[in-house]
C-alpha cells in the first residue's frame, strides 16, 4: 500500500496549484467542445423564448437577442471557436516549425529568403492585414482558418529557426550529417525530438492567440458567420443589450478570457517544467 | 560621420524601404481574389454590361503595376482614393478619424507608461514577493482577457450601473476639451489595461537583466538599500530596453484601438476600417490599412533609433 502510495504523492507534488486549475478547466472546455450536441439543453439556432429572459431554472444564463437559450449556444460555441483556433494553430505549427527547420539546416539563400518574407509579413500588425485580405475574400470556415494559420506561422517560423539553428550546431547533429543522413532525417529524427519542449509550451500561447484573434474578428462581424455561432460572434449579437442593463454578452467574453487563463496556467508550467529538466534551475 | 549618426540613417533608410514593401503586400493583398473588386461591388447577379462599365470606371482593365504604381502615386501627393460606397474623397474623411485615433491613443499612453515601468521596478524589486505575484497574477489575467471583455465589462459598471459616463464615446469638432476628456475616459482606461500588463512584465524582465550584472553585485556589496541600486544603477543602465519596450507596445496600442472604437462606437480609424471592410470598399480598406502600418512601423523605427541613442557603448566609441 504504502509502496505504491510513494509515486503517487510525488506525481502530485510535481504539479503545482495553478496548473491543476489549469488542467482542469482546459480539459472541461474541450469536453464541452467534443459532447456539445449531449450537453446543450436546446438546439443551437431554436428560438425557446422572448428576447433577453434573465436568468431561470429553465435558462441558466437567459436568452440572447433573438431569444435563443444562452447557455447551448454557448456551449455549441465552445466547439467552434475551439475547433476554428485548433486548426489555424496546427497549421501555423506545421508551416512555421517545418519552414523553420529547413531554414536553420539548409541556411544559405533559402534562409535569407524566408526569414526577410517573414521579417515583411509581421511588419504589419496581424490584425490590421487580416482586416486587408477579409475585405476581398468571402469570410467562411476554410479563408479563416488559413489565414489565421499563415499569419501566425511567422512567429513560429521565428522560434523554431532559433531553436533549431542552436541544436544544429550540436555534435550529435554533426554526426548523423557526418554519417551521411539526409535533411529530411536530420529535421525529424534530429532536431524535432530535442526542439519539442519549447516549441509544446509555444504551442499553447499560440492557440490562445488564436481564440483571442477569432474571437475580435468574430466580434467584429468578419469572422465566424451566422448560422454558426463562435464566443466572438455571441458577444457582437448581444452587445446592445449592455446599455438596457443585460449582462448576455458579458458571458461569453468571460469564458473566451477563462479558456486563455486556464491554457496559459498550463502553458506556464509546461515552460516551466522544461527548464527545471534542462538546466535544473528554481528546482525548489 | 559619426557611426551612431550612420546607424540612425540606416535604420530610417531600412523603414522608408519596409514601408514601400509593405504597400506592395497590402496592394497585393487586396488583388488575391479569384474575382475582382467589380465583382465584390456588384455581387454575383450583376449583368456583364454593368460589370465592364464599373472596370473601366475604376481602371481594373489596366494591369496590376500600372494601378500600383498610380495608388502609389497618389498616397505619396496625398490622394487616397475615393471610396466605393459613399463616393466620397478618402483623405478628406479620414484625418479628422486619424486625429481622433491619435487623441485616444495619446492618452491612454500617458497613463500606461509611467503606471506600467513604476509598476514593473516595483514587483523587479519585491521579485518573488507577494506583490511581484500579484502584479503578475492580474497581469496574466488582463493580457487571456478579450478587449471586448473589459470594454463593456467597463460600460456595464460604470455607465449602465453608475451613470458615471456615457456609454457611447462620441467626440465632435469644437467639442470643449474636457467634455472631450470625459468621453475618452472609459476607451482610454481599457486601452491603458490591455498594453499595462505586457509593458510592466518586459519592463521587469529588463531590470531583472541588469540585476545579474557585476556592477549591481558591487553595489550591494557596499551595502546601498536596493530601491537605491535600482534608482542609481539598473534603471539608467535598462532605460534603453525599457524605451524599446515601451514603444513596441505604442505600437501594440495601435493595433488594440480597432477593436476598442468599435466597442465605443469611437469616431476613429480603427472604426472606419472595420466599416468598410465589411462593405468590400478595397480604396479605403488600402488607405487605411496603409495608415495603420506606417505608424507601426514609425513606431518600431523610433524604438530601434531610441535604443541606439540610449546605448553607452555607441554614445561614448572608442
Amino acid at each position: 500500500m504504502s509502496v505504491s502510495a510513494a509515486p503517487l504523492v510525488k506525481a502530485r507534488r510535481r504539479i503545482p496549484i495553478g496548473a491543476a486549475i489549469g488542467l482542469f478547466f482546459t480539459g472541461l472546455f474541450l469536453s464541452t467542445a467534443i459532447f456539445a450536441p449531449l450537453i446543450a439543453p436546446h438546439p443551437l439556432g431554436e428560438i425557446v423564448g422572448d428576447v433577453w429572459m434573465p436568468m431561470s431554472a429553465k435558462f441558466p444564463l437567459g436568452t440572447d437577442n433573438l431569444g435563443r437559450d444562452l447557455l447551448s449556444r454557448m456551449i455549441y460555441g465552445t466547439r467552434t471557436t475551439i475547433f476554428i483556433a485548433a486548426v489555424a494553430t496546427a497549421l501555423s505549427f506545421t508551416l512555421g516549425s517545418i519552414l523553420g527547420f529547413t531554414a536553420a539546416v539548409v541556411g544559405g539563400w533559402f534562409d535569407m529568403t524566408m526569414s526577410r518574407c517573414v521579417d515583411l509579413l509581421m511588419s504589419i500588425p496581424t490584425l490590421i492585414f487580416a482586416l486587408v485580405v477579409l475585405s476581398v475574400l468571402p469570410s467562411n470556415l476554410v479563408t479563416l482558418i488559413l489565414l489565421m494559420g499563415t499569419l501566425d506561422s511567422t512567429r513560429v517560423y521565428r522560434l523554431s529557426r532559433a531553436v533549431a539553428a542552436d541544436i544544429n550546431a550540436m555534435d550529435f547533429v554533426e554526426a548523423a550529417k557526418l554519417r551521411g543522413e539526409g535533411r529530411a532525417w536530420i529535421i525529424f529524427r534530429e532536431i524535432l525530438p530535442n526542439a519539442l519542449s519549447p516549441l509544446v509550451s509555444e504551442l499553447g500561447l499560440r492557440f490562445i492567440f488564436a481564440v483571442l484573434f477569432l474571437s475580435a474578428l468574430s466580434f467584429l462581424g468578419l469572422g465566424v458567420q451566422p448560422p454558426q455561432a463562435d464566443w466572438g460572434g455571441m458577444v457582437k449579437d448581444n452587445k446592445d443589450g449592455i446599455v438596457f442593463g443585460i449582462s448576455a454578452a458579458l458571458m461569453p467574453a468571460a469564458v473566451i478570457g477563462a479558456l486563455a487563463i486556464s491554457v496559459n496556467l498550463v502553458a506556464d508550467w509546461i515552460l516551466n517544467r522544461t527548464t527545471d529538466l534542462k538546466g535544473g534551475r528554481g528546482n525548489g | 560621420m559619426s557611426p551612431i549618426v550612420r546607424l540612425i540613417v540606416q535604420r530610417i533608410a531600412l523603414g522608408v524601404l519596409l514601408l514601400f514593401l509593405v504597400s506592395i503586400l497590402i496592394f497585393a493583398g487586396t488583388q488575391i481574389l479569384p474575382g475582382d473588386v467589380a465583382q465584390a461591388i456588384l455581387g454575383q447577379q450583376a449583368t456583364p454590361e454593368a460589370l465592364a462599365n464599373l472596370r473601366a470606371e475604376l481602371g481594373l482593365n489596366d494591369p496590376a503595376y500600372f494601378r500600383y504604381f498610380r495608388w502609389l502615386g497618389g498616397v505619396l501627393t496625398g490622394d487616397l482614393g475615393t471610396s466605393l460606397t459613399t463616393g466620397q474623397e478618402v483623405t478628406a474623411t479620414l484625418l479628422p478619424r486619424l486625429w481622433n485615433t491619435l487623441f485616444l491613443s495619446f492618452w491612454a499612453a500617458i497613463v500606461a507608461v509611467p503606471l506600467a515601468i513604476v509598476l514593473g521596478l516595483i514587483s523587479a524589486r519585491y521579485r518573488n514577493g507577494w506583490v511581484d505575484k500579484l502584479i503578475s497574477g492580474l497581469a496574466l489575467t488582463s493580457t487571456s482577457l478579450p478587449e471586448f471583455f473589459v470594454g463593456y465589462l467597463l460600460i456595464y459598471l460604470c455607465a449602465v450601473k453608475l451613470q458615471w459616463f456615457s456609454s457611447i464615446s462620441t467626440v465632435y469638432d469644437g467639442m470643449p476639451f474636457l467634455d472631450r476628456m470625459k468621453a475618452i475616459a472609459l476607451p482610454a482606461t481599457v486601452l491603458t489595461l490591455v498594453v499595462l500588463a505586457h509593458m510592466m512584465r518586459m519592463t521587469r524582465a529588463a531590470i531583472l537583466n541588469v540585476m545579474q550584472s557585476a556592477y549591481i553585485e558591487t553595489a550591494e556589496l557596499k551595502g546601498l538599500r536596493p530601491i537605491e541600486i535600482i534608482r542609481r544603477h539598473a534603471f539608467p543602465n535598462a532605460i534603453a530596453p525599457v524605451i524599446n519596450v515601451v514603444m513596441l507596445n505604442l505600437a501594440y496600442l495601435i493595433v488594440g484601438v480597432v477593436v476598442i472604437e468599435v466597442i465605443f462606437v469611437y469616431p476613429g480609424m480603427g472604426q472606419y476600417l472595420v466599416d468598410h471592410v465589411s462593405k468590400r470598399d478595397v480604396p479605403v480598406v488600402q488607405a487605411v490599412g496603409l495608415i495603420f502600418a506606417a505608424v507601426y512601423i514609425g513606431l518600431n523605427i523610433v524604438a530601434d533609433i531610441a535604443a541606439i541613442v540610449a546605448n553607452p557603448r555607441l554614445r561614448h566609441p572608442k
